[in-house]
């Protein structure tokens, strides 16, 4: 009877997800002749991914926004969780918190092409501050790599202010309590009993923050533009433009290959199962 | 101090809050390009996109994409979290791991590796290939809360309905499937937004008619335009009126 239940969704794992990824890995060891794909065991994607320095640079630079993202956003997200739950009257926090992830309900593509009108040489930003006299000539946001960790952080804030906010409320007040009757002050509380206590939580968010953030095609591409390309968008340009699908699986493999390293990085703080 | 988180509450809110309030604002730009200055108010672009029939098109394969691709993650997914949480299989926690492993993986590599095995088996790409893969990013999702919700409480209620003689699938759903009705719908709800706003995969696995985020992208190919401000407002204010709708019904008996 059991076995009989968890088959349907057992199957359907398997074939299309696990079969699928073997169909990648089996094709990443193809190569190009012409326009045909030529199956075998040929490392040359692999090669040529760790020695073109277009391949590499784009590895680097998804690695890079990844981090910096991942970062700002926890450092942004956490205050805000924070005074959400300790600083909001309880009746208010639950009105408070949707607000705060309100935009999460735009289209994604949307969202990313909505910061292209804030950020852009004519946009909201540039518009107002050379109305304030605050610059002389536009500044060009857009299609460099700010506007891409602009608007990753804004995604992932709201990710990011959620998952802390349903940590820090589990917290039981007793344990500030029994910091501060044994002397503690603010910092040395937050820092040695609140902190350690919701670092499971955090360390799970950044860690969906990273996957996430990542293997985005959508906002590199709208913000960021062709100037300096990520791994999504590397991939994407040899599946459309030159047609070479044994490279872009090549380049997905080791994009997987990346945030299966970081997953063992963080798996000792990480409970995906109770996210 | 208290001064300052207020501060910091204000500031955080003015930058969630920034590109919504200027795509909305600029829906009603009475002129063509969607930046300041403000021109005017104008409903013209509404009535454009309302009559562009791609974008309807878009809209309705959408609206079918979600709907039934996460009815099919659903059942699939309550179905294995109520086995493995009745019945001690060999092996549960790795079902489980297994079940829950697609969550940890790009939409781009599952939408890549789809399109790897299409193509070897010549299956023409369509609105159906991207529902599988929709059902392949949302069955940990259903399975997942589905999976947490059980409890001992289920447990006793099926087992009273066993002994008074209801066959298994009778169980199923007329005892354990009412009984979980509030998380089951916050699993369904959810996958339709999911599945809803999902670019890559319905990019990469459609061939001619496609979802609304799909021709929403192709929209953006002709550069800035109020149209695009329009789609992204309505399409908002359908998302919010479905989580006010969901906040009141829904979630409220959850907790």
């Amino acid at each position: 009877m059991g076995w009989g239940l968890v088959a349907p969704a057992l199957l359907w794992t398997l074939a299309f997800f696990v079969l699928p990824f073997a169909a990648m890995i089996a094709l990443s060891f193809a190569h190009m002749e012409g326009r045909d794909v030529v199956r075998g065991f040929d490392p040359g994607n692999y090669v040529r991914i760790f020695t073109d320095w277009t391949m590499l640079k784009a590895l680097l630079n998804s690695l890079e926004i990844t981090a910096i993202v991942t970062v700002i956003s926890v450092l942004l997200a956490y205050p805000l969780a924070a005074i959400i739950a300790f600083r909001v009257p309880a009746r208010w926090q639950r009105l408070a918190l949707l607000l705060a992830v309100l935009p999460f309900w735009t289209s994604y593509v949307v969202r990313s092409y909505s910061w292209l009108l804030v950020l852009g040489q004519n946009g909201v930003v540039n518009k107002a501050l050379l109305g304030l006299g605050l610059i002389a000539e536009p500044l060009e946001i857009a299609s460099t790599r700010v506007a891409t960790v602009i608007g990753f952080v804004h995604f992932f804030v709201m990710l990011l202010t959620l998952t802390i906010y349903a940590n820090l409320i589990q917290l039981s007040p007793n344990y500030a309590r029994a910091a501060a009757d044994l002397g503690a002050g603010r910092w040395a509380t937050f820092r040695h009993v609140i902190l350690p206590l919701t670092l499971p939580g955090v360390m799970t968010g950044a860690f969906l923050t990273f996957v996430l953030c990542i293997g985005d095609y959508i906002t590199p591409q709208i913000l960021g533009g062709n100037n300096e390309l990520t791994l999504p968008q590397l991939i994407m340009l040899q599946l459309g433009r030159s047609g070479n699908f044994p490279l872009a699986s090549a380049l997905s493999v080791v994009l997987m290959a990346v945030v299966t390293v970081a997953y063992f990085a963080c798996s000792r703080w990480l409970r995906l199962d109770r996210v | 101090m208290r001064v300052l988180s207020w501060v910091y509450l204000a500031a955080a809110y003015a930058f969630v809050f920034l590109p919504v309030v200027v795509l909305v604002a600029f829906s009603f730009q009475d002129g063509r390009l969607p930046v300041p200055p403000f021109q005017g108010v104008t409903l013209d672009w509404y009535a454009a996109v309302l009559g562009d029939r791609d974008l309807v098109a878009a809209l309705v394969n959408s609206a079918m994409v979600a709907t039934v691709s996460s009815l099919v993650a659903l059942v699939l997914g309550f179905l294995a979290a109520h086995a493995l949480a009745r019945v001690r299989l060999p092996g549960t926690m790795l079902l489980r791991g297994m079940l829950i492993a697609p969550m940890t993986v790009s939409y781009l590599i599952i939408a890549l590796g789809l399109l790897a095995l299409f193509n070897q088996m010549g299956v023409r790409l369509s609105l159906w290939t991207a529902g599988i893969g929709h059902v392949v990013i949302n069955l940990p999702l259903c399975f997942a809360i589905s999976y947490a919700a059980m409890g001992d409480h289920q447990k006793s209620a099926e087992r009273a309905a066993r002994d008074l003689g209801a066959p298994e699938w009778k169980v199923l759903f007329l005892v354990s499937a009412p009984m979980l009705a509030a998380p089951l719908a916050a699993a369904f709800f959810l996958s339709v937004t999911f599945s809803w706003d999902e670019f890559i995969i319905a990019f990469l696995l459609t061939r001619f008619d496609v979802t609304l985020p799909v021709e929403i992208w192709s929209m953006l190919k002709s550069g800035l335009s109020p149209a695009t401000n329009a789609v992204g407002s309505l399409v908002f204010l359908v998302s919010v009126t479905l989580v006010v709708v969901l906040e009141i019904f829904v979630f409220r008996r959850v907790k």
